[in-house]
Formats: structure tokens, sequence, C-alpha cells
């Protein structure tokens, strides 16, 4: 038993939250119905701060669900029913007073395919620091350089800042979408299989980006492509039909599988 | 096998292309019949001066007063329709996200609103009028239009902004926007060209409606300069001549009718050039 579902149980069976350093977000006791479908059922997780945590399992098995909750998007989908609790840096998400667009601001959210802002490359960027009441040009233009540089886009786009953020191609656009999260300075990145719309070259630069950004960040991916989970992979999460079925390091999960159900998937994926 | 495919093939496509067409050809005639109609009469003056006396029985004058008042009125109407119309198309796709059910029951009854004969807004605004102790004016035209032309700007900014992908509402949220400014700065901007085509019906549909100007703007031959003056109308002024006996106010009622097709035309081109100018960033 690792370190993980140590405290894992530990909060189990203490109903209490533990504040342990290494983690940054816990997830307790969550279900989600929908209608009459329960698709998460009791999720206990804790993600432990800088590191890659990936969730791993096959489509429809409610990885991306467990991702839209811990930023409370749930919130756009009526028919989504969640119940348990979420903290992050000990505050309940699902149950805060605390103003939820702050909030999110903890969390940067990388999606499948990319969704830049109809607006210049420039303001992409620049959106969520004006949210936060920033208007000092010098400051935007700076955290500008810096946030596009982090994801090694400014050489590519330090020409044509003011055009439009279509005009990138879809891989740059991704990174242009990761490096407008990264400016609101966001604890943890959620990313919901970012490069499954990326051709492989694209693909490995943000893999490649996930790796150095982990020493500031903590990072949260869904995938459902083994080989990604092997190569970035700090922390696994196995679900399976909306139940965690293992989790641990990459190195036990994949050498050793515990439950058949991860052996078929090992088995299949590859 | 495969000839009778190819025959299909061709044969779809012809009927696909000749219906096509022939509403390009039954609108080119139409313009085509009212412009040659209304040649003679289109003269400088048309456009220029206001009737003068006996100008309803061939004397001279134009149309200067129908020009203005439908431009007043359909101006008016459309900047009332949008200060309520945004919104609420707004408030439709971001607050009620939720309620499909609530969603649906207001897309229905604006559907339901855009259904209604322009006669019966007539007859509505004339009603609140004498309720308000107004007269015929270009105000109560104003109203009476914009509350003809409010569901039909709702409606079709609505129809933009549900097609935009809920991958957006997540990203914009994510980054920390309140849901205004998701409303205000990205769906606005990125449903642009729904607005845009929304404006466009709304003052079409405005400046050529003749049934609910007819009790509530009144006529008259002189420019109205106050809310509370009557103002003549270009749909009015076509009916008016249209109806008489004498050929000569007959060809003026179709240079007329060039003339109000050609602000419509004008003003849908200026704006598509807009349109264009604001979406270039918009995600396609």
């Amino acid at each position: 038993m690792n370190s993980y579902q140590t405290l894992n149980n530990l909060v189990l069976e203490n109903n209490v939250q533990i504040p342990e350093p290494e983690s940054i977000l816990t997830v307790k006791n969550l279900n989600v119905y929908v209608h009459q479908h329960h698709i998460l059922k009791d999720i206990n997780l804790t993600i432990p701060k800088n590191k890659i945590t990936v969730l791993l399992g096959p489509s429809g098995c409610g990885k991306t669900t467990l991702l839209k909750c811990m930023n409370k998007l749930t919130d756009l989908h009526k028919e989504l029913k969640v119940t348990g609790n979420i903290f992050i840096e000990g505050d309940d998400i699902l149950h805060t007073q605390t103003y939820l667009p702050e909030l999110r601001q903890k969390m940067g959210l990388l999606s499948q395919r990319p969704f830049p802002l109809p607006m210049s490359i420039y303001k992409n960027v620049a959106y969520g620091l004006k949210l936060k009441g920033i208007r000092d040009k010098k400051l935007i233009d700076y955290s500008v350089e810096k946030n596009l540089s982090e994801v090694g886009l400014w050489n590519e786009v330090k020409d044509r800042l003011h055009s439009p953020a279509t005009s990138l191609s879809i891989g740059q656009q991704q990174r242009l979408c990761l490096a407008r999260g990264l400016a609101v300075k966001p604890r943890i990145i959620l990313a919901d299989e970012p490069t499954s719309a990326l051709d492989p070259i694209s693909s490995k630069i943000i893999e490649n980006l996930f790796k150095d950004l982990k020493k500031h960040y903590t990072i949260i991916l869904v995938t459902h492509v083994l080989r990604q989970a092997v190569r970035i992979a700090d922390h696994v999460v196995f679900m399976y039909n909306g139940e965690i079925i293992e989790q641990g390091s990459p190195n036990e999960l994949f050498k050793n599988p515990k439950t058949q159900k991860l052996k078929e998937y090992l088995t299949d994926g590859n | 096998m495969n000839r009778r495919k190819i025959i299909e093939e061709r044969l779809f496509k012809l009927l696909a292309g000749i219906a096509t067409y022939s509403l390009i050809a039954i609108l080119a005639f139409i313009i085509l019949v009212i412009f040659v109609k209304g040649f003679n009469a289109l003269t400088f003056d048309m456009i220029i001066k206001t009737p003068k006396g006996g100008f309803y029985y061939g004397g001279e004058g134009g149309v200067l007063n129908a020009i203005i008042g439908s431009l007043y009125i359909a101006f008016g109407a459309t900047l009332i329709a949008a200060i309520i119309g945004i919104p609420a198309a707004l408030y439709i796709n971001v607050h009620l996200i939720k309620k499909k059910r609530t969603q649906n029951t207001i897309r229905f009854l604006l559907d339901a609103l855009w259904g209604i004969p322009s006669i019966v807004y007539g007859a509505f605004g004339f009603t609140l009028m004498l309720f308000l102790g107004m007269n015929a004016s270009l105000l109560a035209g104003i109203i009476t239009v914009a509350l003809l032309i409010t569901p039909i700007m709702v409606r079709t900014f609505d129809e933009v902004l549900s097609t935009i992908p809920i991958g957006l509402h997540e990203a914009t949220l994510a980054l920390g926007s309140t849901k205004t400014e998701m409303a205000l700065k990205v769906l606005f901007k990125q449903g642009f060209s729904g607005f845009i085509t929304a404006i466009l019906l709304a003052f079409g549909r405005g400046i050529g409606d003749a049934a609910s100007v007819l009790f509530t703007a009144g006529y008259t031959d002189l420019i109205p300069v106050n809310l509370d003056e009557p103002a003549a109308t270009l749909p009015l002024a076509i009916f008016f001549q249209l109806g008489s006996p004498i050929p000569e106010v007959r060809e003026r009622a179709f240079a007329s009718a060039t003339i109000l097709t050609f602000i419509i035309l004008a003003i849908s081109l200026g704006a598509r050039f807009l349109s264009k100018q604001y979406s270039k960033s918009n995600l396609k």
C-alpha cells in the first residue's frame, strides 16, 4: 500500500480532512449521477503536489467527469448530480463560500481540442490577467511574453501577437491555451486528453512541457493512451466504469497489475 | 447499376441546381420589374424633395418625407429591439443553459411572437396608443415596430449563440470569468456575425412593414422633427401611390419601391462588411 492509499484510508477512517503537505487536492466520497445512472462511484483520491497524476481508463469510464468536478464545470450540466467533497488547499469546492470565478483561477484547464478565445494571441493570454484587475500595460506585456515563452510559443508568434488566435495551427493553439491558463497563476493544471486532436510532434511538445511544468504546478491529466501514461505519469489512477480500480506509481501499476481489469487494459492497450 | 446511379446523380444535381438558380432569377426579376416600372419616375427630386401640392395627382415633389420617416422608425425600433434583444439572447444562452425546459419554452414563445401577423401588432400598438392618450406619431410607430422585430432579433442572435461549443464556455469560465464577463467579452464576440444578421433581419422587417405603422405612425407630407409628430413611411407611400388611378403616380410607387430596396441592400452590404471585419478572430 503506498502513501496516497494510506492517506486515503486515513481520511476515510477518521472522516476528517488531513492537511498533508504533499497533497494539493483531495476527493472524498464523490458520487455523480446522471438521471438514474451512477457514473462516478465513491471516488476517493489524493492528488500529490508537483507531480503528474494520470487518470487512465477507457472512454466513458468517467475520467472527464471527474476532472470537471474539480473546477465545478459540472455546473454547466443540469443533469449531473454531484455529492461528496473535493478539497483544494483545505477548501471544499463543492460546498464552498469562496467566489467561484476566483476558485477556478486556481486551476488551469486544457481541453480535448483547443478553444482559443475569439480575439488576438496577445489578448488571449492577457484575458485572465485583465479579469484579475491587472491594468498595468508593462506587467501584462511581461506576463504575455513570459507565459508564451514558457510554452515555447514566443519565438513563433512574437511578430504577430495581434493576429487572431485562430490563425495558429491547432498544436500552437493548444499551447496558447496552456499559456493562457498559466497566466492566471493556477496551482493545478487540469488537462482533458489535451493531445487527442494533435499530431505526434505537437503531442510530444505538450508532454515535454508538462514534464517541465510540474516543477511549479500540479498536473492532472486525463488520457486513454496507455503509452502517454507510461511516458509522463508520476502517479496513475486507473478507472473503469465510474470506479477507481487501482492507483499507484506507474512502475507498480504497469509491472504488477493487481486486478483483472487493469491486466486486460494493459494487454489490449498495447 | 452504376449507370443508374450516374443518371440519378446527374438528375438530382440538375433539379437542385434549377431550384437554386430559379430563386435567384425570381429575385432578379422582381427587382428588374420594380426598377423598369419605376425608372421614369426615379428622378433626383424623388429622394430630395417632400411632396408638394398636388403630388398625389402627378404634381411636383418626392418621397423624402417617407424615406426619412422609414429610416427614423427602422433605426429607432432596431435600437430598442437591440437594447432588449441582446441581453435576452445572452441570458437564454448563459444563465438558462442548465434549464433546458425554460429555454425551450422561451424559444417557442418567441417563435410564436415571430409568427404573429404585423397587422396584429399594429392593432395592439393602436390600442396601447389610445390607452396612453398618444396620437399617431413617430414614437408610437417606433414602439410598435420594436415589438414586431424584437422576437426576430432575439431568436436570430440566439440561434447563433446556441451553436457556440460548450468547450468555449468551459474554457472561459475556467479562466475565472463570471458569467457576465463570459457573455459580454467572449460569447458576444464569438456570436457577432449572428448579431449582425439579427440586426439586419430586424431592420429589414421593420423598414419594410406597412401594417404595423398604418395606424400608429400615421402619414404626413412633412419630415417629423419630434417624436410626437406623425411620420410617413416608404411602405405606406408605395401603398397610397399604387392605389392611384393616375399612371404617373403609380410609376412613383415603383420608384419608391426601388428606393426602399436599395436602402435595404446598402444596409445589408454595410453590415456584412462590418461582420467580416469583427469576426476575423472567431473560433471556426
